[in-house]
């Protein structure tokens, strides 16, 4: 377990599909029609809560659960039993993987809709929940495009704001509030681009290296308050993010993976990680490379 | 990126696409000319690669619905099947038809409408199906039962992904009361003794029997049959439901063609043999289903060039005379393969190019190279003379005129194929190879 001074984990009642329902497949025929929007069959799981039960003080709360990495993560706290808070900025999306959670694991998903750059709905959110959580998970990211980013400086501001401004916001308000608890953990998905900026992706690169020294430092301040904070840089990892890239398949790892990273981060209270080891070599050679020789390699 | 099958032959870059939910599955189809859907890569040749655009469906893997009253599964075409088994045991159920390993999703067992050791009772995965949503090449997605869309079922039970993309399945797991196997082993020391025990053990759940394949003149066909029963809780008062926890152990590097040679298959199969102790046990049911999926990329064994597996059926009146030419034929070209799998299948089931019909089903491993080739092309006559069919989902090498004088339904599958697909959308090299 993760959390060693949480209660026994909240399990909600198991899971439903009870002998008497009409049969617990697709709701609705979808013989020859269009592809059904939120798809056929999500609601059949649906009975275990939707919310979250006030006791619930072991839940993890995920702020960009809908990508790879966020569910990654999600199932392997629900497979810990640990309840959880999903946020996105379309939750319906999020209805099939819920009712898997639920159905696998017994646990409360609770899901919320939240675009990250519309900051004042940060505190309101928050204050609005069942329960502050135990853990927080921060993994919205944006990577855009580089050219694109150069080019256009409203393009460049909105890739700046996701990966830094806004969750930054958000953990720092997550931080206040854990504070006064005098408990909890945060975790914020950064990247290895923020050890170096680099041609390829300077915009992304320096939004990360600013939540990157963010998180360092909201560790430094909670060191001792009972708030641990962990920066993760993955490295390159197979998503929706790089789809398409041709990625090198000894550095990239699953999501998977990089949840299993996080947890153990989480229960042994490291401070920063790379998910596959090596990558600290990497960037510790990129690091050390001298800056007039660094700028006119092509990196 | 470099894809392959289970034999690591051919190997192909194709562009690959993810699926994560029906509405991207449907952007991907309708954006592209030409695809196919990729479950977990178990098929051993080609039938899960297109260039083009392989779509994997590994992101779909949710559990939708389950009643624990009647067992009843609801899942994402993408789950795999440990996954469901290591929900589903613990509550008492299991698979009504599992293939020998557990890493394959839930689509690819009804793409390829797989079969196991209880193939005689229970018939094929497809058999157990009772609905699946198909996303077709126009764009929609049916629903497909044997009420609705019969004909579509038809051909997506063992159609190898060519009729459309199956985005879930709906099925009926079996009660058991423990995850143990009684497990019974017998000795057979010809080709007609292991018939004779194959056909007296009709009656139980599961049955199997390894060939020495090397063995020859009186001694071919000595084997070994296994047969097994879901251990009740009073004959394993002690098996629990709990998955048994074991770490994979991965096969670290590719082995060098050498360590595979006439006299080390020689060695292994009669150390095999030897070592395989008539008797009863109670063995767990990983270690009785999946004994190979201990050691993780064992296919790494067969070296670089990969390898090829060959699993043809011949009808029951022509078994003996068409297995034993084939063993024959075999053991006279000093191919030993490591694993050589018998079993006598029950009758055909309603794919339309589901691989299954009533008689023996024999199973053989070989790496493949020039000499593999021709080998099994003569093995191919063999097999079509007597009336027999391959698997198309062991399948990288054989040619659309073994297809079609194999599949008798063939041109039915064809004709659906031309009305809800008219343009090919889904192909796989091996469609492409072998004319559907
Ligand atoms: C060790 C081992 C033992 C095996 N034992 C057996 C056995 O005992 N009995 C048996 O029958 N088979 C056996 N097989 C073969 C295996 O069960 C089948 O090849 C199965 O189809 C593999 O599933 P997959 O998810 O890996 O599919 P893939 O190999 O990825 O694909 C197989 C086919 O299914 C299609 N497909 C996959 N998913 C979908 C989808 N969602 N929609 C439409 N089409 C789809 C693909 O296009 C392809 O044509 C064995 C394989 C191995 C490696
Ligand atoms: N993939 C890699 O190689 C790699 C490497 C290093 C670090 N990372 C980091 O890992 C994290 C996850 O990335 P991924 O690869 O899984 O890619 P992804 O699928 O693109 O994930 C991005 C996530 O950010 C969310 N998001 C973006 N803008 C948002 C907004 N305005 N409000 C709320 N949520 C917003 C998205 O949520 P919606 O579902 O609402 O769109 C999505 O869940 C990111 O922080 C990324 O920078 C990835």
């Amino acid at each position: 377990m993760s959390d060693p001074t949480a209660p026994a984990p909240a399990v909600s009642p198991p899971p439903p599909a009870p002998a008497a329902s009409p049969g617990p497949v697709s709701s609705g025929p979808v013989s020859s029609g269009p592809v059904p929007s939120g798809p056929a069959s999500a609601a059949a799981a649906a009975t275990v809560p939707a919310t979250l039960p006030a006791e619930a003080t072991n839940a993890v709360l995920i702020l960009g659960a809908a990508s790879d990495i966020g569910a990654a993560i999600a199932r392997a706290h629900a497979a810990e039993g640990r309840p959880l808070i999903l946020l996105a900025r379309q939750p319906a999306r999020l209805e099939r993987e819920a009712a898997d959670l639920r159905l696998r694991h017994g646990v409360a998903v609770q899901l919320l809709p939240l675009d990250v750059l519309d900051l004042a709905a940060h505190a309101p959110l928050l204050d609005s929940l069942p329960v502050l959580p135990a853990t927080v998970i921060s993994v919205v990211g944006l990577l855009g495009e580089q050219p694109r980013s150069a080019a256009d400086p409203a393009e460049a501001e909105r890739v700046m704001r996701t990966n830094y401004l806004a969750p930054a916001l958000f953990l720092g308000e997550v931080a206040n509030r854990m504070e006064a608890r005098g408990s909890g953990t945060i975790i914020g998905i950064s990247s290895v681009a923020g050890d170096r900026g680099r041609a390829s992706n300077y915009v992304y690169g320096s939004a990360k290296a600013g939540f990157t020294a963010f998180l360092s430092g909201l560790r430094n301040r909670l060191a001792g308050k009972g708030v641990h904070v962990v920066t993760v840089k993955p490295g390159f990892v197979d998503t929706q993010m790089t789809a398409g890239m041709n990625l090198p398949k000894p550095l990239t790892a699953q999501p998977e993976e990089v949840a299993k990273a996080v947890l153990a981060a989480e229960a042994r209270g490291r401070d920063v990680i790379y998910v596959r080891p090596v990558w600290r070599v990497i960037m510790s050679i990129i690091r050390g490379i001298p800056e007039p020789v660094f700028k006119r390699r092509n990196l | 990126m470099k894809l392959s099958g289970w034999g690591r032959y051919p190997r192909v870059d194709c562009a690959r696409a993810v699926m994560r939910d029906a509405e991207g599955a449907r952007a991907t189809v309708l954006g592209q000319e030409s695809l196919i859907a990729r479950g977990n890569g178990r098929s051993y040749g080609d039938a899960s690669l297109n260039a083009r655009c392989t779509l994997s469906t590994l992101r779909s893997d949710r559990l939708l619905a389950f009643d624990p009253a009647s067992g009843r599964v609801t899942c994402e075409a993408g789950l795999l099947l440990s996954e469901l088994l290591a929900f589903s045991v613990p509550r008492g159920w299991f698979a009504p038809v599992t293939p020998g390993t557990r890493f394959v999703t839930i689509g690819g067992m009804v793409a390829a409408d797989v079969h196991g050791k209880n193939h005689h009772l229970a018939g094929t995965f497809g058999n157990h199906v009772e609905s699946l949503l198909l996303l077709t090449a126009d764009g929609a997605v049916r629903r497909c039962a044997r009420d609705e869309n019969a004909d579509l079922l038809r051909a997506t039970i063992g159609g190898m992904g060519l009729t459309g993309v199956i985005l879930e399945v709906t099925f009926c797991l079996i009660p058991v009361e423990t995850g143990a196997i009684r497990q019974e082993t017998l000795r057979a020391g010809s080709f007609d003794e292991i018939m004779a025990l194959c056909e007296e053990s009709e009656g139980w759940t599961y049955t199997v029997a390894w060939i020495d394949c090397l063995a020859r003149g009186k001694r071919l066909g000595r084997s070994l049959l296994y047969r097994g029963e879901h251990a009740t809780r009073a004959e394993a008062p002690d098996a629990t439901l709990a998955p048994p926890g074991r770490k994979l152990r991965n096969v670290p590097v590719d082995f060098p063609r050498i360590a595979l040679n006439p006299w080390s298959m020689r060695a292994f199969n009669a150390l095999y043999y030897g070592r395989g102790r008539p008797g009863t046990a109670l063995v767990d049911y990983v270690t009785y289903f999946y004994p190979l999926d201990a050691v993780g990329e064992w296919n790494r064994i067969y070296g670089r060039g990969g390898f090829t597996q060959y699993q043809c059926v011949i009808p029951k009146a022509a078994s003996r005379a068409g297995i034993t030419a084939v063993l024959e034929k075999v053991s006279a070209a000093g191919m030993g393969s490591f694993l050589a799998v018998l079993k006598l299948f029950g009758a055909e089931g309603e794919g339309l190019l589901s691989f299954p019909t009533e008689g023996y089903t024999l199973t053989l491993d070989f790496p493949v190279d020039t000499a593999t080739l021709n080998l099994l092309l003569e093995l191919d006559a063999i097999v079509a003379d007597h009336g027999g069919r391959l698997y198309l989902a062991k399948d990288s090498r054989t040619g659309a005129r073994m297809m079609r004088r194999g599949y008798p339904r063939l041109d039915e599958f064809l004709a659906l194929r031309e009305r809800y697909d008219p343009h090919r959308r889904f192909e796989s090299l091996q469609s492409q190879r072998l004319d559907l």
